[in-house]
């Protein structure tokens, strides 16, 4: 018994070494859930990192050819191609700008087909190739504000819209042009939802569609669109707020009514018809004023349409643009 | 749980609830926050304060339904936590957004709706955050000091609006954060409607724990 007695104490683990040990395990209890937590909020707070690499478009029109005045090119520097690919509004992959990158990573542009039609003499299913034709691709340094402040400086290429509606032959009644994204729920997982009523639609006046700066655009920095930017076709009109640039056409239709678009339709107090940029005309519920250039510290002024207004201020001339914004 | 254990537990939150912040500003520093650092860490702590409101509001109906008393531990360093973010959040908006001009951050706050909302969300959390200490409940006295905590609740409902109404189209987190505040404020409308239900648990739990 006594000697049991002794074993057993002996046996018994002293304070010391078991604190250390009850500590160590807490340790990496400790460490172990911060890992968790940090891996958590990786996933949820997700950043696209996928990779983008395009072919190259060839016999481009480099920018600095661009006429004087023509608001071709801007002299300011232009945004890193990597932010252009991975900060993108294009709801039919993601709500998250940063999410569209990742999201999209697999789209198919295969068999790509853009049915131009409506009120014109010579209507026409384009596929990709020939309306690519139509016109030599040019390089074109726009800035592009977005309707949420933020703004960049994109080297798109393309050609002007002009062009094709050239092609097509506007009959006298039409006034507008429509034009209407690709809608494919599996290809476009966010069309799942209805955050929006799709498919995506945007529409301009016929006289602004015709202005050279309006552009169809299949590329940006010298090549071919990603489909986050709006692949393989998508319209940029660079004194408008970001969203008139509808992405991923498949239709454009002439028209002798205002079309309705899709942002206008879902908020007609915050977002107008015409959207052009406006440092006057605030969002009602926050200020257009200023923006966010991507890559600069601080704000820059918003300017009016966009810095545009030497070339297309005219196409609103006594038009109130407080009350057609 | 014991006194120990509880330590434990209450150090397992203080560091997991720094851990967003630290990675935020770990990424900050790499360059590794996207293509709009600023827009993305105003979103990021705004995100984090409504969550933390949230687990704070969660305290109370959880000890009650589940009975486990020592949940109550943590209520005062996540509520802590909601007001760290929240002031990060104002923070990075008044500095890095604004450029620390005043006049044009009061600008903004004045013409802005949603902006109201999150000040006023901001700053009712400014007494709680002050009064959370042992020092101050003692002084106010417990019945005076859950009257004047019930501001976290004008905070909550603040924020949830806030975030709602800067969305564009896409609503859906914002009424998550509705929906959870919902339940938290509906239990709470319900245990005030049937006091009598769960009367004898809380009286004494609800007191706010005074500890060393």
């Amino acid at each position: 018994m006594k000697d049991q007695n002794n074993i057993l104490r002996d046996q018994i683990t002293p304070p010391p070494v078991y604190f250390n040990r009850r500590n160590f395990i807490r340790a990496g209890v400790l460490a172990a859930s911060a890992v968790a937590t940090g891996v958590v909020y990786r996933k949820l707070n997700h950043v696209s990192t996928t990779k983008v690499k395009t072919a190259a478009i060839q016999d481009l029109t480099r920018a600095t050819h661009a006429p004087a005045n023509s608001g071709f090119t801007v002299n300011e520097p232009e945004t890193p191609f990597e932010d252009i690919t991975h900060y993108n509004n294009f709801y039919e992959f993601s709500t998250d700008k940063q999410a569209v990158a990742d999201a999209s990573a697999n789209f198919q542009t295969k068999g790509w087909q853009v049915t131009v039609g409506g009120l014109v003499n010579k209507p026409r299913v384009f596929s990709l190739e020939d309306i690519l034709k139509i016109a030599p691709p040019e390089e074109r340094i726009y800035r592009m504000r977005c309707v949420e402040a933020w703004s960049m400086v994109i080297p798109w290429v393309g050609y002007s819209l002009s062009k094709l509606l050239e092609v097509v032959e506007p009959t006298s009644e039409a006034k507008y042009v429509a034009f209407e994204t690709l809608l494919d729920p599996t290809r476009l997982p966010g069309q799942r939802s209805d955050v929006l009523k799709w498919p995506f639609v945007e529409g301009l006046r016929l006289d602004e569609a015709m202005h050279p700066l309006a552009i169809l655009a299949s590329g940006l920095y010298g090549r071919a669109l990603p489909p986050q930017d709006g692949a393989p076709i998508r319209l940029v009109v660079p004194w408008k707020y970001g969203f008139k640039g509808i992405k991923s056409i498949v239709k454009i239709t002439l028209t002798a009514d205002q079309p309705q678009t899709t942002w206008s339709e879902d908020a007609p107090d915050e977002y107008g018809f015409f959207a052009n940029v406006n440092p006057r005309k605030d969002h009602p519920r926050w200020s257009q004023a200023t923006e966010q250039r991507i890559g600069e510290s601080g704000r820059r002024p918003t300017l009016m349409f966009n810095g545009y207004e030497e070339q297309v201020g005219h196409l609103y001339a006594g038009m109130d643009l407080r009350a057609n914004f | 749980m014991k006194e120990n254990d509880i330590r434990f537990a209450k150090l397992l939150v203080l560091v997991n609830s720094a851990v967003p912040a630290a990675l935020l500003g770990w990424d900050a520093w790499h360059h590794e926050l996207g293509a709009n650092p600023v827009n993305f860490a105003i979103l990021t702590t705004g995100l984090m304060a409504l969550i933390f409101l949230m687990l704070t509001l969660a305290v109370t109906p959880l000890r009650k339904i589940t009975g486990l008393n020592w949940l109550i531990s943590f209520r005062r360093m996540l509520g802590l936590y909601a007001f760290f973010y929240a002031c990060a959040h104002f923070l990075i908006f008044f500095s890095l957004d604004r450029g620390f001009s005043v006049s044009s951050t009061l600008h903004e706050i004045i013409k802005r709706n949603y902006l109201w909302l999150g000040i006023i969300g901001l700053l009712v959390m400014v007494p709680l955050a002050v009064t959370s200490t042992n020092a101050m409940i003692k002084r106010l006295g417990g019945k005076r000091w859950r009257t004047l905590h019930r501001l976290a609740y004008v905070a909550a409902v603040a924020g949830v609006i806030h975030y709602y109404m800067q969305v564009k189209a896409d609503v859906r987190q914002p009424l998550v954060f509705a929906a959870v505040l919902a339940i938290l404020l509906g239990y709470r409308l319900m245990v005030y409607l049937n006091p009598s239900k769960s009367a004898p648990a809380t009286t004494a739990a609800a007191r706010p724990k005074i500890e060393a």
